[in-house]
């Protein structure tokens, strides 16, 4: 008994040797058009990558991104966990209650209290800084990519309105508002981020509704709606692409700022607890033994976060320049 | 028996002992138990009539609360203001018309970097410096050290200390004020500095300046009458709303100083859910930043006739 099933659709079509002979014919064209699709493609990312390495800051932002990311990618080759349940929580001493001074044997740049290394809530913190700025910043963008998209393009009573929702958004200081819907969601990590995506849209909606309302009077647009493209297609597949290389450089930028304001939280009380590997709540533990005169708790942090954020904003100058078509000739 | 984030709590002295009369009478009186919307338009009808709810963390009803806290806030940020406005119209000057000069250079890098400090901790690395290393300026205190008094008639404790006479008292505040001011200027001044060294290249570039150079004016008249001045118009923009901006940067520099403002006031109620408080500080940065666009709309106007005619 064989264990063909059938006559079916599918059953036909499998067996059918004229389709094999297309599969491989489509398979083929479509590596081939891909190939074609590439090489203009990366001939033009290795000249980005040539105009980036021109300046001096651009490459130092590079070097110190590089380093940021492999911290923030494989943190445990450099400080390994030791068998605390969450990884990111830093591991006590309780032998060792008072903060040590960098230098210490087992901890190079210091302890905090209950004998927290400073250095595993630096490698640590990376990952976690890093983690929260990406899905802030990507959902932010991604929102706002589309709200911009379809605010200025279709115009009308559609743009109107997502504006001023997007206005109610950025009339407010986002600090503020994001505090408000912190304090509703709860203190945690979680409750911040979702409160700092709630608010990062409405800067890239603005910035990309501002860019297709120049690019929609281009003629090529005019020539692929003659052509039959249809709405949706010509937004994704012309107006969109010529339109997110600010918010390319904005989003890069804000991955620092997004830090900048996750610590200030944190260091304020409304973000990770107390021994979590964040930077601005070690700031915040540190700040409790200013008196004692135990500097290295607030120094090595504040000195993360401030080379995170000089890293982005580096990267971000630079890709301005890079992305500026009168530079790229 | 009420939780802490229970919004009875507020008009309560005593949580624990309050009876289920009492509770049910505050809960009428103050419509807690009714939908969420119909307890909004309560509220705006309050805020309209002047009555924006009573706030816990502040023991005040929130009207007294902003009013008590409002002028140390926007004395600091004023004074903020001034540092960020000259020093940084002065660098960003200076960097535009000496161009790709070390100066320049230096003044670049500094920006960025400048703009990359976290806020709360560069009030912290000068605490380090300036009151337990070098004790040039006094620890965070407030407006005051804690042995002195002052009576305040406007609030403003610059002038109310001159009012009093006292010039050690006067001395005092202006030493709280340095800190926490630089604190809160610094990211601003970044900003201002590269707004007015990209506008003042742009001027330098334009014809009537060639102009002027070519009447035989002399340089420091040339930059200081010709081009600063058309320079300053998107930085005007700049400073309008970074003042909005300082807002938000004052919640974290007044927490880090013990500065007894508006910033300090919202981080404790949104630490401790106080929802009067909260809303009515959130309802009072947003007419702040919509006042400070207009004002700065004005000021654009006035500046660039080109905007009067269009």
């Amino acid at each position: 008994m064989t264990s063909k099933q059938t006559s079916g659709p599918w059953e036909k079509k499998a067996t059918d040797p004229a389709k094999a002979v297309r599969d491989k014919v489509v398979k083929a064209s479509f590596m081939v058009n891909l190939k074609m699709a590439l090489k203009p493609r990366i001939r033009e990312w290795k000249f980005d990558l040539h105009l980036m390495s021109k300046s001096l800051t651009s490459i130092v932002g590079m070097v110190l991104l590089v380093i940021l990311i492999t911290l923030a990618a494989v943190p445990w080759l450099f400080m390994p966990p030791e068998g605390q349940g969450n990884p990111f929580e830093i591991p006590i001493d309780l032998n060792k209650r008072d903060p040590l001074p960098p230098g210490s044997p087992g901890y190079p740049l210091g302890s905090m209290v209950d004998g927290r290394s400073v250095l595993y809530g630096i490698v640590w913190g990376a990952r976690t800084s890093m983690a929260f700025a990406i899905q802030v910043v990507l959902v932010g963008a991604a929102i706002g990519l589309v709200l911009g998209l379809i605010s200025g393009y279709k115009g009308g009573i559609i743009d109107e309105i997502i504006m001023r929702f997007t206005d109610i958004f950025l009339s407010i200081p986002s600090l503020i508002l994001v505090m408000a819907i912190a304090a509703v969601l709860g203190r945690n990590l979680n409750a911040t981020k979702l409160a700092l995506m709630a608010v990062w849209w409405s800067g890239y909606t603005r910035l990309i509704r501002g860019q297709v309302l120049s690019i929609r009077e281009n003629t090529y647009i005019d020539a692929a709606r003659a052509s039959g493209s249809g709405e949706l297609k010509i937004m994704f597949r012309h107006v969109l692409p010529n339109s997110w290389a600010p918010m390319v450089v904005a989003a890069t930028m804000d991955m620092g700022t997004v830090v900048l304001v996750m610590a200030g939280l944190s260091y304020l009380g409304l973000g990770a607890p107390h021994g979590y590997a964040e930077w601005g709540m070690m700031i915040n533990d540190g700040q409790q033994r200013f008196v004692y005169g135990d500097w290295w708790m607030i120094v090595f942090p504040g000195l993360a976060i401030l080379t995170f954020v000089l890293a982005f904003n580096l990267m971000g100058d630079g890709l301005r320049d890079v992305l500026d078509p009168k530079m790229r000739r | 028996m009420r939780a802490a984030g229970d919004p009875v709590t507020a008009y309560l002295q005593n949580p624990e002992k309050a009876t289920e009369a009492q509770i049910r009478l505050i809960e009428q009186k103050y419509h807690l138990n009714e939908p969420e919307y119909i307890q909004y338009w309560y509220w705006l009808n309050g805020v309209v009539h002047g009555d924006m709810g009573y706030s816990r963390t502040a023991g005040l009803p929130v009207t007294d609360a902003i009013a008590l806290k409002f002028p140390a806030t926007f004395e600091l940020a004023l004074i903020a203001v001034l540092f960020a406005v000259t020093g940084g119209i002065a660098l960003g000057t200076r960097s535009a018309v000496r161009a790709n000069s070390a100066f320049d250079q230096t003044t670049r890098v500094s920006s960025l970097v400048a703009v990359s400090i976290p806020v709360f901790w560069l009030g912290l690395i000068l605490l380090m410096i300036f009151y337990r290393g070098l004790g040039w300026l006094p620890g965070p205190t407030g407006r005051l050290g804690t042995t002195q008094e002052l009576h305040a008639v406007t609030g403003f404790f610059l002038i109310d200390s001159l009012l009093s006479g006292k010039l050690n008292l006067f001395v005092d505040v202006v030493e709280h004020l340095i800190m926490p001011s630089i604190t809160l200027a610094f990211a601003s001044t970044a900003l201002i500095v590269r707004m007015m060294r990209s506008s003042m290249l742009e001027v330098l570039g334009a014809e009537y300046v060639r102009t002027a150079r070519a009447k035989g004016l002399p340089e420091k008249v040339v930059i200081n009458r010709h081009a600063r001045r058309n320079a300053l118009i998107p930085t005007v923009t700049v400073v309008g709303l970074s003042f909005g901006g300082l807002l938000g940067g004052a919640v974290l520099t007044e927490t880090v100083f013990n500065w007894p403002g508006l910033g300090q006031w919202s981080a404790v109620a949104a630490l401790n859910l106080d929802t009067a408080g909260i809303m009515g500080f959130t309802m009072l940065t947003a007419m702040i930043y919509v006042f400070s666009n207009l004002i700065v709309d004005i000021i654009y106007a006035y500046l660039d006739p080109r905007v009067r005619l269009g």
